[in-house]
C-alpha cells in the first residue's frame, strides 16, 4: 500500500471505531459521565467538606484529575477490548486480515479509536465536574500530553487483552482485578503522604499513580512524583506495548490457526 | 506465458493438535477459470482457501496469485484477492453500506471511487434498496450476497467462494449462478468450494477433488463425466407392477410400485432397454437421473481412494 492508501485504511479504521461507540453511546459515553458524577456529589461535596483541604487543596479540585484519568483509563481499555474481541467472536477480524492492511495500521486504528472514547469520557467527565468546581489548568501541555499518552497506553493494553482473549470473561479480568484496584491505589483520592513509608514505597511500582500525579500536575500544579520521569515512563510504556502488540499480530496471535 | 491465477506446491498443514489437514498439495488454476475444489467435510478445502487468504499459516509449500509468492509479497497478492467465506463474517449490527465501504477502505479505495461501485455491486445482487438497514436483519440468502459484494469491492481478479450457495433457495441460488458466470465471463477468475455437486456441474470448467488433505483428482469436469461408467435412471411407470422385469444386457430394480430403477453402462443404448421394456408392456410416462452425475463420480472417487489408502469409507456428505 502506499502511503495514500495506508492513510486511507487507517482513517477507515478509526471512523469505524468511532461510529461504533457512537451508535452504542447510552453503553459507552453515558454510564461513566453518571458515576463520575456520582463520586463528585459524594466524595467531593458530602464527604469531602469533611476531609478538609489535601495538600493545601480543596478535596473536591484534588480528586477532579484523578476521576477524570479514572475515566480515561477504563474506557481506552474497555473499548478496543470489547471491540477487538467482538470483531474476532464475529469472525469480522477476517475482513481486515484479507485485506492488504499492514499489521501496524490495524493496531494503530483501534487504538487511536479506543483512545478517542477515553478522550471523549474524559471531556465529558470535566464538564461536570464544572459544576462543582471551578477547574483551572496550570500547565495545559503537560496535561494534553498525559491524558492522550495514558489514553494510547491503555487502548494497547486492551488490544493486547483481547488479542490472548478466548472468551468474554477473560476481557473482564483485567480490568476488574488489575486496573481498578490500581487506579484506586494509584492516588486518585488521597496523597500517598498521607501513607506509612512502607505503603508510599509499594505505591510507587504502581504505574497508575504515575499517570494520575503527572496529570494532577498539569491541572492544579502539584504532584507526589516527579512529572519528567512520568512522562518519559508513559512514553516507554507506550512503545514497548505497541511492539508487543504489533509483534503478536504478525504471529497470528489468537486470530490465526 | 501468463501466470496462473492461483499457484500451490507442495502445501502442507498441520495444526496445533498433530492434525495433518493439508499433506504437500499442487495445484493450478488457469486465468479466467471457473474452477471447483471438491470434497467431504474436513478434506481439507477450507484449510486450502484459508492459506490462500491468510486465514491459515501453513506449514510448508509455497502459494502465488498471478505470480506474486504470498511469502514475498502477501499485501501485493491480496489486491487480487476477493473472498467469501462459508461463514457469516461481518458486524452484524452495522449497516449494509457501511460494510461494503469499509471494506473499500481496508483495500485504500478513496470514498468516490468506493461509492459508485458499492452502489452498482449492491443494485446487482439485489441490496441496493436494504443499504441503510442494519446486516443482522437480512435473510440467510441476502448475507451471503452481501459477503460477495463485499469481497467483489476492489475488483479482485481472483474471487474465492467458499460455499457460496448454502443454505440458499433454489430460486436465489440460480440467480447467485447467473451473476457469478457473468462476473467470470467479464475476466474474473473464480474457484468455487461446495457441497451442491449440480452446481459445479453446471458453472465450472474445471474440477479438483480433495480427500483426506491429497489431491485425488484435478481434471476438466468433461473429462472427470466422460469416466462414469454406470448412470442411473428413475422410470415413472402409467401402472403399478409387482416386480422387477428382467432385460437383457441391462440391471433393473423395482424402487416401489410404480418407479423403476434402470442402470445403463457407457456404451450401452437406452433405446434397447425401451424396446424391451415395451416388447413386455411396460409403459412409461417420464424418466429422470437418480443423482446428479458428478455426484456419483464424487462418491465413487472418494470411497475409492479411501479403499486405496487403507481408510474406513467415511460417509461423503452430499447435496443435490
Amino acid at each position: 500500500m502506499n502511503a495514500w492508501q495506508t492513510w486511507i485504511a487507517l482513517w477507515t479504521l478509526v471512523t469505524k471505531e468511532v461510529r461504533r461507540y457512537m451508535r452504542i453511546w447510552p453503553q459507552t459515553l453515558l454510564p461513566p459521565s453518571i458515576t463520575m458524577t456520582m463520586y463528585f456529589i459524594i466524595f467531593g461535596n458530602l464527604i469531602g467538606s469533611r476531609i478538609g483541604p489535601m495538600d493545601d487543596i480543596p478535596y473536591i479540585d484534588y480528586i477532579v484529575p484523578g476521576l477524570i484519568m479514572m475515566a480515561v483509563i477504563t474506557n481506552s481499555y474497555s473499548n478496543v477490548a470489547s471491540s477487538f474481541f467482538s470483531n474476532k467472536f464475529q469472525r469480522s477480524v477476517e475482513e481486515m486480515m484479507v485485506s492488504p492492511m499492514p499489521n501496524w495500521v490495524i493496531l494503530a486504528g483501534f487504538v487511536v479509536g479506543g483512545a478517542s472514547r477515553g478522550l471523549a469520557v474524559g471531556l465529558i467527565v470535566t464538564v461536570v465536574s464544572m459544576f462543582f468546581t471551578d477547574l483551572s489548568i496550570h500547565h495545559p501541555l503537560v496535561t494534553i500530553a498525559v491524558v492522550i499518552m495514558t489514553a494510547l497506553l491503555f487502548s494497547i493494553g486492551g488490544f493486547i487483552n483481547a488479542l490472548v482473549a478466548n472468551k468474554f470473561d477473560d476481557i473482564s479480568i483485567v480490568p476488574i482485578f488489575v486496573l481498578t484496584p490500581l487506579t484506586y491505589l494509584g492516588g486518585v483520592f488521597y496523597s500517598i503522604h498521607m501513607l506509612p513509608n512502607f505503603w508510599q514505597g509499594v505505591s510507587m511500582i504502581n504505574p497508575i499513580l504515575y499517570m494520575v500525579n503527572a496529570f494532577r500536575y498539569g491541572i492544579l500544579g502539584v504532584s507526589d512524583i516527579p512529572v519528567g520521569g512520568a512522562l518519559v515512563a508513559i512514553a516507554v510504556f507506550i512503545v514497548v506495548f505497541f511492539m508487543a502488540g504489533l509483534w503478536m499480530l504478525e504471529r497470528g496471535k489468537g486470530i490465526r490457526s | 506465458m501468463a501466470e496462473p491465477a492461483l499457484s500451490i506446491r507442495g502445501l502442507t498443514k498441520v495444526y496445533g493438535n498433530g492434525f495433518h489437514a493439508l499433506k504437500g498439495i499442487d495445484l493450478d488454476v488457469a486465468e479466467g477459470d471457473f474452477f471447483a475444489l471438491l470434497g467431504p467435510n474436513g478434506a481439507g478445502k477450507s484449510t486450502t482457501l484459508g492459506v490462500v487468504s491468510s486465514l491459515v499459516q501453513k506449514t510448508g509449500g509455497s502459494v502465488s496469485v498471478f505470480g506474486i509468492d504470498i511469502d514475498r509479497d502477501f499485501a501485493k497478492a491480496k489486491y487480487h484477492l476477493g473472498v467469501v467465506p462459508q461463514e457469516f463474517n461481518f458486524n452484524q449490527f452495522e449497516k449494509v453500506e457501511d460494510i461494503v465501504l469499509t471494506q473499500a477502505g481496508y483495500y485504500g479505495m478513496p470514498m468516490r471511487e468506493a461509492k459508485p461501485r458499492a452502489e452498482q455491486l449492491l443494485r446487482d445482487l439485489g441490496l441496493w434498496d436494504k443499504r441503510k438497514g442494519s446486516a443482522r436483519m437480512l435473510s440467510g440468502g441476502m448475507k451471503r450476497r452481501l459477503m460477495i459484494a463485499r469481497a467483489l469491492i476492489h475488483r479482485p481478479r481472483l474471487l474465492i467462494l467458499d460455499e457460496p450457495t448454502a443454505g440458499v433457495d433454489i430460486e436465489l441460488r440460480r440467480s447467485m449462478w447467473e451473476f457469478m458466470k457473468r462476473i467470470n465471463r467479464e475476466g474474473t477468475t473464480i474457484i468455487l468450494t461446495t457441497h451442491y455437486l449440480e452446481e459445479a456441474e453446471s458453472l465450472c470448467r474445471n474440477i479438483a477433488i480433495i480427500n483426506h488433505g491429497d489431491i485425488v483428482q484435478n481434471t476438466s469436469v468433461r473429462d472427470l463425466l466422460a469416466q462414469l461408467n454406470t448412470e442411473t435412471f428413475l422410470l415413472d411407470l402409467a401402472h403399478p407392477v409387482e416386480a422387477a422385469p428382467t432385460l437383457e444386457g441391462f440391471s433393473v430394480e423395482r424402487v416401489d410400485a410404480t418407479q423403476l430403477a434402470l442402470s445403463v453402462e457407457r456404451g450401452q443404448r437406452l433405446n434397447d432397454a425401451f424396446s424391451q421394456l415395451s416388447a413386455q408392456g411396460f409403459e412409461i410416462v417420464s424418466m429422470r437421473n437418480r443423482a446428479n452425475r458428478l455426484e456419483e463420480m464424487f462418491v465413487s472417487m472418494v470411497e475409492h481412494a479411501n479403499a486405496e489408502s487403507g481408510r474406513s469409507t467415511d460417509k461423503v456428505e452430499v447435496r443435490s
